[in-house]
């Protein structure tokens, strides 16, 4: 039993920086704008979150709480926004293709993001480990008396605030989708443009909205790795990236719909820790087990493929730049 | 009707764009290098923000990184090598407009394959064989990874972007999995470096230089892809099927075989740099042996617009920043990553100055007001 | 009579082609006005003026007296004016409510019942019938339209302009359309309906206003005017050409075709048992509206196209032997050693390549035949030379990529290419589309030699005086159905015209209309 809880806190976890990625990648998609630049975005919104806690925190002798977090936050989204920006200028404005941008952007983000999580101790005078302990300790705060649930407690109070932060996205995006005038033309904008533009609409700035928000969105799944799962240090290892690929991927899985990311991402999440508790594995048996995630989402993609059902397929004009003039 | 009068007082655009019929190549080789150079201005202001290096310093620095001696000069063209290799195999799938981003799960298939039969057929075999051997398996190895994907594009049009991209991490923990069980020492979770004292399966230092067999099959290779693209009907098919399907179709070529086709030596070609990357270079195995060259190289062979001869000079020229930037990073006891950040800069303006070939800007005349 | 619209000398040109020139048209208060022209008369374009799509170069509009300046889609929806286009502008995935409040401003979320209650109280007052919670693609054609002329009413309008509305009706579907046009009149709408179809005009307009090329022929009262009369408007009295014309020589049978059928990608029937045989050594016009199955006619035999069973081809070589072309694919054609040359409509999206210069083209279907793994350059760089010499084609040097080539060049590579191939069958769709006189009439004389070559020629064409001056015999299409096949020199332009928009022969319940989709 207690096998079960941790996997499953080990999968809500791993399954909210999914979450975010896949969340802020929808809402991007849903504007025609396919954005591979999620795990370079997933590094900015981290590295950026880290550095405005670790300048604000060497700054002063008593961290406020409070500017703690709106410092980390702050950064984290602002810098993952400006990434959607570089990525929208090129693709929208300048037409440049959607995917090599994409896959620039993640260059450059993980290599920002890796700069200067090794570099900022060296930068700011060499202090040794970088670690802001009172900005990660409000990221992880949990409800005392929640957590001591017995079980449930532990299956579902046992977690940072961001946590809950993503499901509340999630659910927002889902209803602002579905439910409002501006999530209709949004998604009237991914799916025929010049429609979209002929009722009305401003394509461009549906466009460039969704892909900056969406990035800032993405972006928050870095800012909860580094604040909350690393304790607000900094990891050179392509956890992020891979989580950035499996939250392009998820899109996919949960048909463009944001509330399907939620038990999406926290299926991904199990399946990502399951090796660590089937018993019997070895070290090296247990790598193989560590691609169930992967040959998942290839099983998804094939039979989305072979299950051509108009509505899962994704916004039509997914992957194409709009130009008026070529209607 | 005061909504109709406001509308009568609507001026023309400040500025509307129009798509280019065409523009000289000179003028359009013009834009790049004006990109170029502003790129560099940026990063080298960049660098000057972090280290407060003198921007021509900079520059200094970073051609030292890459060449001030025989030997960097010499890794310098490994790594350009190793890139184009990948580059080149990349270029056909991309001329067919098929999305390969799984060349990082194509090279370390084909390193890992490698690998092995360096563990377990080094000195088992003669040397001749042994590389006849590393190579086919390599080769075949990448060809598989190409093939999947293009065999449900080719079916089901399965999207072929996310499935390499996946298959890249089927890749990666598959090479994990053997890491692991060849590990070397004991719990060291490396490979180690590969028949370190007998040198079995690595490639011979020729005419005094390491790298020598590297640049010779690499650039081979290279001349033989332009010349598979430039000259043969497979090329030929692959520029058509890239431009239009339906012309591919008018013209009687079956779409689903040219990608298949095209896969498997795409896949194989990234195999082989695999097989470099291993046998040639670094001689052991581990998730990193791709190092995100599968990546890179999309935009090497997109930037050189899948002309393989011209990805020498871009290749050439993003292991130049790689290099330098290290250089730098290094002086100041920074990390590499910095390289990654400055090689992202670079390819951010050189994928906008596009627009400026592609598209032109028409200003509103005052007396064009209406 | 109190006018909703005028629009007065209106003109507009795209590049060198005027659309419309010098145009003045009236569209009264609570009438139903056809706009009645052949293919390319500017119908469409002059309409797309009032509904933003494009602004006139030259020419006023005025709009309940006052004058306007109409820029986007949404200033003619202020102004109260809807246009129904051909390709709807409608999002697949969304519902008939969603589409119907894509973009408006009022209210921040989805009052989906107040919607529904608002499109109800429309579809009450005027006889449609539409289920706002359904989605656009499990629609059929005819709801799609419903529900673009619902959307147009619930944002106000007052003007709607359809184009071509029953291209893609059945006739029951067309009878009801008829029937809510009415009802809008009677509530003080106009509307204006682009047609070429002579019978709906008599049935359901008011007033009919005639263009021709671009200009203004006149405009008359329906009940003062009939069929023939409207053809003739419409088409107007024969031009001379001077297309020179021989007599067939020997002509052989070369391609016998039999009950034809083709669906479309929805199953909808688009050519429908379509039988004729085509000569050697005679061009045989094909004429249509088009969307009326002429380009499924030409891809079926091409190979483009998936015939349904029951359809034949025979291939009938010069030596006699004979083969059937159906169920194969384009390189099996070619390999059983078929001539067949094909100039399709869509020049640089089938035809050609437009990323490659001439040589590589010319070498597009004749690649597989040199021996070798590699491509032997030299025959094509030398046919292109030929081409390039012969047909006059003005290019700044053989590599540059065709697509940079003005559309007459672009034809010149494209019809030399298919001369090249020394065709037993010639097929050709709109092989003048687009193209100045002199290139025109240089396409006429390569045909014409072809013919005397003891070629099968088969022109699809859209100008009647030259399928009248230039082919032998005239097969005429409506509907996706053979109507009727003319002797060249002895049809007149109204008898095809009228056989291009009454289907002969009409059964109860068949399709009586002229077209299909149109590539706009």
């Amino acid at each position: 039993m207690s096998q079960i809880i941790s996997l499953m806190q080990a999968a809500v976890v791993f399954g909210t920086v999914i979450m975010f990625g896949a969340v802020g990648e929808i809402l991007s998609e849903k504007s025609g704008n396919l954005n591979l630049g999620v795990p370079g975005i997933m590094y900015l919104g981290g590295i950026a979150s880290l550095m405005g806690a670790f300048y604000y925190e060497s700054a002063v002798a008593e961290p406020n709480k409070l500017l703690c977090l709106i410092i980390a936050l702050g950064c984290g989204f602002g810098a993952a926004c400006i990434g959607g920006l570089i990525y929208g200028f090129l693709t929208i404005t300048l037409r440049a293709n959607q995917n090599v941008t994409g896959l620039t952007l993640t260059i450059f983000g993980s290599g920002f993001g890796n700069f200067f999580g090794g570099s900022l101790n060296k930068l700011a005078g060499g202090v040794g480990q970088i670690s802001v302990a009172a900005t990660s300790s409000v990221f992880r705060a949990y409800i005392p008396a929640l957590s001591n649930l017995g079980y449930i407690g532990k299956v579902f109070f046992t977690y940072g605030w961001m946590v809950y932060l993503a499901l509340a996205i999630a659910i927002f995006c889902g209803w602002f989708l579905k439910r409002t005038k501006r999530g209709l033309n949004l998604r009237a904008v991914g799916e025929n443009p010049s429609t979209a533009d002929a009722a009305g609409i401003s394509v461009i700035r549906y466009k460039y909205l969704a892909t900056c928000l969406g990035a800032g969105i993405s972006g928050l799944g870095g800012v909860f790795y580094t604040m909350d799962y690393i304790k607000g240090t900094w990891g050179n290892d392509l956890t992020i990236e891979s989580l950035g690929w499996l939250a392009v991927a998820l899109v996919i899985f949960t048909t463009w719909k944001p509330v399907n990311a939620i038990w999406g991402s926290y299926l991904f999440g199990i399946l990502y820790w399951m090796y660590f508790y089937i018993s019997g594995l070895t070290r090296s048996t247990q790598e193989l087990f560590k691609m169930i995630p992967y040959l998942v989402t290839l099983a998804v993609l094939v039979f989305v493929s072979m299950k051509r059902k108009r509505e899962n397929l994704g916004p039509a004009a997914l992957g194409l730049s709009f130009f008026r003039e070529e209607r | 009707m005061a909504a109709v009068k406001s509308m009568h007082e609507k001026k023309e655009p400040f500025v509307r764009i129009a798509k280019r019929s065409g523009l000289q190549h000179w003028k359009a080789w013009g834009i790049r290098i004006i990109a170029m150079i502003l790129a560099l201005a940026v990063c080298a202001a960049v660098i000057y923000v972090i280290v407060r290096m003198n921007p021509v310093r900079v520059y200094a620095t970073m051609f030292r990184g890459a060449f001030s001696t025989s030997r960097r000069t010499w890794v310098t063209v490994r790594d350009t090598m190793m890139l184009l290799c990948v580059g080149v195999g990349l270029a056909p799938a991309f001329k067919m407009r098929f999305w390969n981003i799984g060349a990082e799960g194509q090279i370390l298939v084909g390193g890992l394959v490698t690998a092995a039969c360096m563990i377990y057929w080094g000195g088992r075999m003669p040397t001749a064989l042994l590389f006849a051997v590393m190579i086919a398996a390599s080769v075949a190895a990448g060809a598989v990874w190409g093939l999947v994907p293009a065999v449900f594009k080719a079916k089901w049009k399965t999207n072929e972007t996310l499935f390499t991209l996946m298959l890249n991490y089927v890749a990666i923990q598959l090479t994990s999995f053997f890491v692991a069980k060849w590990e070397n020492p004991y719990g060291s979770n490396t490979v180690g470096i590969i028949n370190q004292g007998t040198k079995y399966g690595w490639f011979p230092a020729v005419f005094g230089k390491q790298y020598f067999l590297n640049l010779a099959i690499v650039l081979a290779v290279t001349v033989a892809m332009y010349i598979y693209l430039r000259h043969t009907k497979h090329g030929y098919e692959i520029a058509v099927v890239g431009e239009s399907e339906n012309t591919a179709r008018y013209a009687g070529i079956s779409v689903a075989r040219v990608y298949i086709r095209t896969m498997l030596l795409s896949g194989a070609v990234c195999g082989l740099s695999g097989f470099i990357a291993v046998s040639g270079a670094s001689h052991t195995i581990s998730t990193s042996t791709a190092g995100g060259r599968g990546f890179t190289a999309i935009i090497v062979a997109w930037l050189a617009k899948f002309n393989t001869l011209a990805m020498i000079l871009v290749a050439l020229l993003l292991v130049f920043l790689e290099k330098g930037s290290i250089e730098i990073a290094s002086q100041y006891q920074l990390n590499d990553y910095a390289s990654e950040m400055i090689t992202g800069i670079i390819l951010f303006f050189i994928l906008g100055s596009e627009f400026f070939i592609n598209y032109k800007l028409i200003f509103r005349k005052r007396e064009a007001a209406r | 009579m109190e006018y909703a619209v005028q629009m007065k000398n209106i003109s507009k040109s795209f590049g060198e082609v005027k659309a419309n020139s010098s145009v003045s048209l009236d569209i009264c208060k609570g009438e139903i006005l056809a706009l009645l022209g052949e293919n390319g008369s500017g119908k469409t374009t002059l309409m797309n003026m009032l509904s933003g799509i494009y602004y006139p170069d030259e020419g006023q509009i005025f709009v309940g007296g006052e004058e306007v300046s109409i820029r986007s889609p949404k200033d003619a929806y202020d102004l109260k004016i809807g246009m129904i286009h051909q390709h709807f502008k409608l999002v697949d995935v969304f519902t008939a409510a969603e589409n119907i409040v894509l973009g408006l401003k009022e209210g921040k979320r989805l009052g989906k019942r107040a919607v529904a209650d608002r499109i109800r109280e429309i579809c009450g007052r005027y006889g449609f019938e539409i289920d706002p919670d359904r989605k656009v693609y499990d629609m059929t054609v005819s709801q799609k339209q419903t529900l673009e002329i619902v959307k147009a009413l619930y944002r106000g309008a007052d003007i709607l302009i359809l184009d071509e509305p029953t291209a893609v009706l059945t006739p029951q579907e067309t009878e009801k359309l008829f029937a809510v046009i009415k009802n809008m009149k009677n509530d003080g709408k106009s509307v204006v309906i682009i047609t070429h179809k002579l019978h709906e005009v008599m049935e359901v307009s008011d007033r009919v206003a005639v263009l021709r090329k671009g200009e203004f022929v006149g405009s008359i009262p329906t009940c003062q005017t009939d069929p023939e009369r409207l053809a003739e408007m419409m088409v107007g009295r024969s031009v001379s050409l001077n297309i020179e014309r021989s007599e067939p020589v020997n002509p052989t049978p070369r391609l016998i075709v039999k009950n034809l059928s083709v669906r479309n990608g929805e199953g909808v029937p688009v050519l429908e048992n379509v039988s004729f045989t085509a000569y050697g050594g005679e061009i045989l016009g094909v004429a249509g509206v088009s969307g009326s199955g002429q380009k499924e006619l030409l891809e079926a035999i091409a190979g483009l196209q998936k015939a349904e069973s029951g359809s034949s081809v025979i291939y009938v070589a010069p030596d006699g032997t004979q083969c059937e072309l159906v169920g194969k694919r384009p390189s099996d054609i070619h390999d059983l050693g078929v001539q067949l040359s094909f100039v399709p409509e869509d020049r640089l999206g089938m035809g050609l390549v437009g990323g490659m210069g001439m040589p590589e083209n010319m070498m597009l279907k004749s690649y597989r035949k040199s021996k070798g793994f590699f491509m032997d350059m030299g025959p094509s760089r030398r046919l292109a030379e030929n081409v390039r010499d012969t047909l006059e084609v003005t290019t700044p040097s053989l590599g540059t990529p065709v697509r940079k080539l003005s559309g007459g060049n672009v034809q010149k590579v494209l019809v030399g290419r298919e001369l090249a191939a020394e065709p037993t069958v010639l097929m050709t769709a709109y092989a003048v589309r687009g193209l100045d006189i002199n290139t025109s009439h240089t396409i006429y004389r390569l045909l014409s030699e072809q013919k005397k070559a003891g070629v099968a020629v088969i022109y699809v064409g859209e100008d009647l005086d030259v399928l009248l001056e230039l082919c032998d015999r005239i097969l005429v299409l409506c509907a996706g159905r053979l109507n009727d096949i003319a002797d060249a020199r002895t049809a007149t332009k109204e008898s095809i015209g009228y056989a291009m928009t009454y289907l002969k022969n009409n059964k109860a319940g068949d399709r009586i209309d002229g077209g299909g989709q149109k590539h706009a």
